[in-house]
């Protein structure tokens, strides 16, 4: 346990002490300032290591969880899992100081807000520092199941409950689908380590399963990062709380899948598939996303499609970039690395502009009540510190001066350029389109920006429509957007500083073949001459101010576009298309009375062990070497014959209750005869408890009387009963004469010398097998709740009536 | 008519000291013995059916205040905390460790984590059977 794996903790020790704090001091302080420490302290931390990142090292750390199955939580920080690692816990300081004069503390419940909050920040900690595949994937559904729970943070609200559902069904499918490829992937690497993979590269480059893992493990990331046509949850999910929005649904949640196609372009990258697979996949993101922005009358709607469309940005840099890999070292290959450059400095930009701008949007709904564009206006005066907010961060999302969003825009442009220039994978033709797509995107990009400022600030003021005067935030909201406004200015001065100290360190992560030289040659600067990138930048300009200023001219065109073929359209009607076929096929056979499931169950029992059998071709038995049966054991076993048919001919359920019990008293003669004290003393105790428990529950039921039942029922009674003591006796004598593995007995046998117990079989249940104890005791815990709730809470509902 | 149970009563009174006894006995021998967490849980949960059989609920309940699904819970949790603790020493989960150490009144004596972790089986199952029995005798 390394001080790194407890800082990766620290959010899920402060989740557990939340309530608490809470408890203790709700109405007198804000319990957010308790949870504010949690992210500063691992972000401090964090800082500490950029000094030997940036000079190229990497950190590694064991900590054995199942060393035997391979499963380590193995701790690896790199440049890339410091990125994010800086974001996750940086921007999470500031969206926690923000929610603390966002969410009221008189009103809100904000104990869960802040457990399901720190739950994310752990889990996305965990995520990005974890080495493993399969920790990874922990924390992967982790982060699914905790922005479910703060997206349903309102769940009195209808729209909070779909929004949360859809997000959840999308991307659990997405991480299932990525658990079936990293299962794939270790198989094909033989490890479960991403570093042990990078060494495997081409015997999993030429397996059979290579494009089936990496289009499941492309789901994945797609559905988390919102990419065409998994986009649709992320509009949605803009019913949590703006804080949330602004950390889940901006800074991090959704670049969890950009992570992930990062840190496997060193395994996938090269290759023509992973190439066109992620970059058009990206560019269609891009254009979706930043068409349909323009149409949005909400902000946060707006928002939420220029996020889609900024991560369609960056998964296209991405995959563009993974052509570097084709290349190996060279002048090309440089080129195309400049691209992923590009991303990781995108990532980081679109951050800090996009944190502020929700952050700006919640104050805008906090103080006027309202985010709809059509009510607002000219707020301009009145708020003007958000104003300049604003101004900031979408100018810098459209990509002007001097912000930095303008530097990385320039970037995307050389990106794109690059695959019109030299292009590979033999698509001469089609490589045109890459930057007309990007150009033509980044005009929709500009239009949404000017929206975003002008429509809310500019214009007439309106206060009729607004439901509460519109006054400025208080200024310890306006905090965690200034100081990110500040970044996006101090990143567009200073680009060289984040590139050599951050991003090149990640680039050597995404592209190993620069771990040598510690990244390519590269100055960021805001000049470079007329090139076409600032012609391309220009025109946008140009142009995107005539769309905007034409926009009521145009918009109308989106009122065409048919509702039934929009995604969400088909996402309804599968949905309920999928209810109504599992409603019809569960009544199918959930008849709801006990004797059909019985039934269910021993046929497949008879079948699944039946068939086993069968295949394994091993019925046969031989009973020389047993030893010779006594008397005194016949005796007990004709006992046991009568008390079994005295429960199945018995005119009262008293009789039958006895009866059972006598067969198991008389099981348990048995352990004592063949010197099994632990197993008869643990029969004894059960059936007398069991006796007891039998008597309690047939006290409820009628008396029993003779049924009348059809024959071809109490056929099938005998068939099944038939064949499960068949099946069982077949296997019981088979049992004793095969042995199919080496007897593991003469470990256990040595359990004083092991585990200090001379008695083996407690021996086995609490040390050799201790993990199926503690999983049953646990089960067994479950069951009797589930008992307890389904009595208790039938006579709840009794009672109500 | 009001059952005549005198003999039960008494009975019970008596039996049910040496069965949480034996219960005692059953546990603790369970490392190097026959018994164990899962039979002492199982035989506590057995004398304390015969006492809600003999006397009613609300007397036992008043008698041994205890709520028994949080009997269960605990038991669960001292488990898994037992098997997790073993992370601090860097060794795997549910690694259990024993030593001898010398007591005062018992001389020589192992202790072993086997146990607590045991207390938790016991606990759980304790828990769980008498939840279980109580509920459904409630029931009705």
């Amino acid at each position: 346990m390394s001080w790194l794996h407890l800082m990766i903790f620290i959010p899920f020790i402060f989740a557990i002490f939340v309530p608490f704090v809470y408890k203790w001091f709700s109405g007198k302080v804000h319990t957010g300032w308790f949870v504010l420490a949690a992210p500063l302290a691992v972000f401090l931390y964090l800082l500490k290591y950029i000094p030997s990142i940036s000079k190229g090292e990497t950190l590694r750390l064991d900590l054995q969880w199942m060393p035997s199955l391979g499963i380590n939580y193995t701790a690896y920080i790199d440049g890339l899992s410091l990125i994010f690692g800086l974001l996750i816990t940086g921007v999470g300081a500031l969206v926690v100081l923000y929610s603390i004069y966002y969410m009221s503390k008189e009103r809100e419940a904000l104990h869960n807000f802040y457990v399901y909050m720190l739950l994310f920040m752990g889990a996305m900690l965990g995520l990005v520092i974890s080495d493993n595949i399969l920790v990874l994937y922990v924390f992967w559904e982790l982060t699914s199941i905790s922005s479910f729970l703060l997206i349903a943070y309102w769940y009195q609200r209808k729209n909070s409950r779909n929004g949360a559902q859809k997000s959840m069904l999308i991307t659990i499918f997405g991480g299932l689908a990525m658990l079936a490829g990293m299962i794939m992937l270790s198989m094909m690497a033989d490890t479960y380590s991403i570093r042990e993979m990078y060494g495997h590269v081409n015997r999993i480059t030429e397996h059979p399963l290579f494009l089936p893992a990496m289009i499941l493990i492309l789901l994945g990331a797609f559905t988390k990062s919102a990419q065409f046509p998994f986009s649709i949850w992320l509009p949605d999910a803009m019913e949590a709380p703006t804080p949330i929005s602004a950390y889940l649904h901006s800074a991090t949640m959704v670049k969890a899948g950009i992570y992930l196609v990062a840190r496997f372009t060193p395994v996938f990258g090269g290759t023509s598939e992973w190439f066109w697979i992620v970059s058009c996949i990206g560019l269609i993101t891009l254009m979706y996303g930043s068409v349909n922005a323009v149409n949005q009358k909400d902000l946060k709607g707006l928002l939420a499609y220029s996020t889609i469309s900024q991560l369609g940005l960056i998964m296209s840099l991405l995959g563009i970039g993974s052509a570097s890999l084709y290349f190996g070292y060279g002048d090309e290959s440089t080129v195309y690395a400049f691209a992923v450059l590009a991303a990781l400095f995108h990532l980081i930009n679109h951050s800090t502009f996009k944190g502020s701008l929700f952050m700006i949007v919640g104050i805008i709904d906090h103080e006027t009540g309202t985010r709809d564009i059509r009510k607002l206006g000219g707020l301009m005066s009145l708020m003007p510190i958000s104003f300049t907010l604003t101004i900031i961060g979408s100018f810098a999302m459209a990509g002007l001066p001097p912000f930095n969003g303008f530097l990385s825009k320039e970037m995307f442009f050389t990106g794109v350029l690059t695959v019109f220039e030299s292009p590979v994978f033999g698509m001469k033709s089609l490589s045109l389109l890459f930057p007309i797509i990007a150009w033509v995107a980044s005009v929709f990009t500009f239009i949404y920006c000017m929206i975003l400022v002008f429509k809310t600030f500019m214009g007439k003021h309106r206060p009729e429509r607004l439901d509460k005067e519109a006054h400025e935030a208080p200024i310890g909201m306006l905090i965690p957007p200034i100081i990110l406004s500040c970044l996006v200015i101090v990143i567009f001065f200073f680009p060289n500083i984040v590139s050599d100290h951050l991003l090149q360190p990640a680039l050597t992560a995404v592209l190993p073949q620069f771990a040598g030289t510690g990244g390519i040659e590269v100055k960021i600067t805001p000049w470079h001459g007329w090139s076409t990138e600032l012609f391309m930048t220009l025109g946008v300009i140009g142009f995107g101010v005539l769309m905007y200023r034409s926009l009521k001219k145009w918009s109308p065109l989106y009122g065409y576009f048919p509702q039934a073929l929009t995604l969400n359209g088909i996402y309804n009607h599968s949905l309920a298309g999928m209810e109504r076929i599992s409603l019809i096929l569960t009544k199918q056979y959930m008849t709801g009375f006990v004797r059909d499931y019985l039934v269910y169950i021993f046929t497949f029992m008879i079948f699944l062990l039946g068939w086993s059998l069968w295949l394994s071709n091993d019925i046969s038995f031989d009973l020389s070497n047993n030893a010779p049966i006594h008397l005194y054991e016949g005796g007990v076993i004709l006992a046991m014959l009568i008390a079994a048919l005295t429960v199945l001919f018995s005119k009262s359920r008293f009789t039958a209750i006895i009866a059972v019990g006598a067969l198991g008293y008389l099981v348990s003669l048995f352990f004592v005869i063949f010197r099994a004290p632990d197993l008869a003393l643990t029969q004894l105790v059960v059936e007398t408890v069991t006796a007891a428990l039998f008597l309690l529950c047939f006290y409820h039921l009628p008396e029993l009387r003779k049924e009348r039942s059809s024959i071809p029922f109490k056929l099938t009674n005998l068939l099944v009963s038939l064949g499960v003591g068949t099946v069982v006796t077949l296997i019981a004598l088979s049992a004793n004469n095969h042995r199919l593995f080496e007897s593991i007995s003469s470990y256990f046998e040595d359990s004083y010398t092991l585990a200090g117990a001379k008695n083996i079989v407690n021996a086995i249940l609490v040390d050799f097998r201790g993990l199926d104890t503690m999983l049953e005791i646990l089960v067994l815990c479950i069951a009797g709740l589930g008992v307890y709730t389904l009595i208790k809470l039938q006579l709840a509902g009794k009672e109500k009536k | 008519m009001k059952p005549n149970d005198v003999i039960l009563h008494s009975v019970t009174k008596v039996a049910v000291f040496i069965i949480l006894t034996f219960s005692i006995y059953l546990f603790f021998g369970g490392h190097h013995n026959p018994g164990g967490g899962f039979i002492g849980g199982l035989s506590v949960a057995s004398g304390l059916v015969l006492l809600y059989l003999t006397f009613d609920i609300e007397t036992v309940r008043r008698n041994i205040p205890v709520d028994f699904k949080k009997v269960a819970a605990f038991g669960v949790l001292i488990a898994i905390f037992t098997g997790a603790s073993s992370l601090l020493f860097d060794k795997p989960f549910l690694n259990q460790a024993f030593g001898y150490f010398n007591l005062p009144i018992f001389g020589k004596t192992e202790l072993a984590t086997a146990v607590l972790f045991d207390v938790g089986v016991a606990l759980a199952v304790i828990g769980t059977a008498v939840t279980i029995i109580l509920s459904i005798s409630e029931d009705g």
